[in-house]
């Protein structure tokens, strides 16, 4: 697990509700993100999973409550600039997020928005084509592009603006297998080796197997936070919320239930192999 | 990809030309006073000379005819239209045909011939722009053009971003009216089959799924947009910065070479 060292996302007592809605999206959420942290927010749709990802940044403001990046509220109207470079967003969609007609401009285009000097940008696009494993797709357009390769260069375009964090809305759900994987190791990457916070919305939960902790949301409130061991225990819980438990623990609870005692949860299949194994 | 094979006329073709290479603020400029000098041009050697010189833009494009021909099509029903009325209704000059109520004259020929050349010609230069111009670097030009007329509230930013957001959308929105129509025909719609009332009505569960898509698109990208820091023209920068060089220098001579010809050979 990465050192905890310092909160940089507060959320305290956050509800919110779309307009003309009845019901609340957000229902009293409150939790801290600490720096280095690769945090996965799961919840079945509607949920309030999505909600919640466009209130990190201020693109959605909080109906109660209040949120913080580096200590700067998100409603504060004069200072949002500084927050949405802090928080990089990277959204569903690979085609709805591509707003210039090819790769290298694409990701400059959030340099542009920031007002970075021009002779930075070149090195900049570079830089963040490394990091995603792009740098052959420089001049290409986004329609001569696979849908894990645009993700990628989204993800490069907010890497492009040195954000602290980066939030992944959903970001895999419309990939096949290959390119889930692909965003999948970029990001995990990304929070090893730059230590950069990731925070991930996600309904496949197989994908928050490796994360340091795990929030579960559930009709607007936040229902359960631990580790992905401790979250993943609970498996009749979670079935009640709606989740598909990932196959390593469902295979464990129902090793459990035929009798096999299991020191510790495992996440993977091998782990689960090890244990059976070894155990006596 | 049925429909992506029918793009548009007028692409850009990459190649390593001196057009190519020019600033496209230059090119666009060159062709603005040139469409004006294709106007101008009221003789035949003036006329003469202005295709002559639209001949070597071509030639100086290293692009092949076929395309420069192909973005001529659009204008065809242009063309023959002005060609049909001028013939019958310009009743200037010597008889040359009568027969019932259908007479031709010599002026409306002329007329017809010059008219048309020119469309063509017209056409054809602008179609030379966008060819040798990418989208990006013709909205880039756009803008850096018509920026002075900030100052009098004209939205010269907004108005590139929105053309090079639609431009970029072209392609992807190509491939949902394709996936859209393959849907529609897979439950038994007809694109291509019945009277022309029944196609055109055909076209409308087309339409609409493409519409709402298209906002969802919409809202969309402006959320993404506002994640990545966008918040208008002020205070931007531009990745691609836009700079004349020696041969916008010399486009700008042969341009006021071809403007003293042109104003010589007028009748």
């Amino acid at each position: 697990m990465v050192v905890v060292s310092k909160a940089i996302i507060r959320l305290a007592d956050v509800s919110f509700s779309y307009e003309g809605a009845e019901e609340r999206a957000l229902q009293g959420v409150s939790f801290t993100v600490e720096k280095g942290e690769f945090l996965s927010i799961i919840g079945h749709n509607g949920s309030g999973k999505s909600t919640l990802a466009k209130l990190l940044n201020g693109l959605l403001l909080p109906s109660e409550g209040k949120i913080e990046v580096n200590g700067i509220p998100t409603a504060d109207d004069a200072h949002i600039w500084e927050v949405r470079k802090v928080v990089g967003m990277v959204f569903q969609n690979p085609d709805n997020q591509f707003v210039a007609p090819t790769v290298e401009d694409d990701i400059a285009f959030g340099m542009e928005n920031i007002g970075v000097p021009p002779v930075d940008m070149e090195a900049r696009i570079q830089d963040a084509l490394e990091q995603v494993n792009m740098t052959g797709f420089r001049t290409a357009e986004p329609n001569r592009l696979s849908g894990g390769q645009k993700q990628r260069v989204a993800i490069a375009g907010a890497l492009a603006i040195q954000p602290a964090v980066l939030v992944l809305d959903e970001a895999t759900a419309m990939l096949d297998p290959r390119g889930r994987k692909e965003v999948l190791e970029v990001v995990q990457r990304m929070n090893r080796e730059a230590g950069m916070t990731v925070i991930q919305i996600t309904h496949y939960l197989e994908e928050t197997l490796d994360s340091d902790r795990i929030i579960v949301m559930d009709g607007g409130r936040l229902v359960g936070e631990g580790t992905p061991e401790s979250v993943y225990q609970q498996v009749d819980w979670l079935r009640r919320l709606g989740l598909d438990v990932p196959f390593a623990c469902d295979l464990q609870y129902r090793l459990q239930q035929k009798g096999f005692r299991f020191s510790t949860l495992k996440m993977t299949g091998e782990g689960v192999l090890d244990s059976l194994w070894t155990s006596d | 990809m049925s429909f992506l094979n029918s793009i548009p006329i007028g692409q850009y073709v990459p190649r390593n030309s001196f057009l190519h290479q020019c600033d496209p603020r230059s090119k666009l400029l060159f062709v603005f006073f040139f469409i004006i000098f294709i106007f101008l041009a009221n003789s035949l050697y003036a006329f003469l000379f202005v295709a002559a010189v639209s001949v070597i833009g071509i030639v100086m494009s290293r692009i092949p005819v076929i395309y420069i021909l192909r973005g001529l099509k659009p204008a065809l029903w242009i063309i023959l239209l002005t060609v049909v009325l001028q013939i019958f209704t310009n009743k200037e000059g010597e008889l040359l045909f009568s027969w019932r109520f259908i007479e031709i004259h010599e002026k409306g020929l002329v007329n017809a011939g010059f008219v048309s050349a020119r469309i063509i010609l017209l056409m054809m230069s602008a179609s030379l722009l966008t060819l040798t111009t990418s989208p990006i670097q013709l909205t880039d030009g756009l803008e850096s053009l018509f920026s002075p007329l900030r100052r009098f509230k004209f939205p010269a930013h907004e108005l590139a971003l929105m053309m090079s957001i639609s431009l970029r959308f072209i392609p992807t929105l190509l491939e949902e009216t394709d996936k859209i129509a393959k849907a529609q025909m897979s439950r038994g719609a007809s694109f291509s089959s019945g009277s022309i009332v029944k196609r055109i009505n055909g076209i409308i569960p087309l339409i609409v799924p493409l519409f709402v898509q298209s906002f969802r698109r919409a809202e969309e990208l402006a959320f993404a947009m506002e994640a990545r820091g966008y918040r208008g023209g002020e205070g931007r920068t531009k990745y691609r910065q836009l700079r004349y060089g020696g041969r916008d220098a010399m486009l700008l001579i042969v341009m006021i070479v071809i403007a003293v010809i042109v104003l010589l050979l007028r009748a």
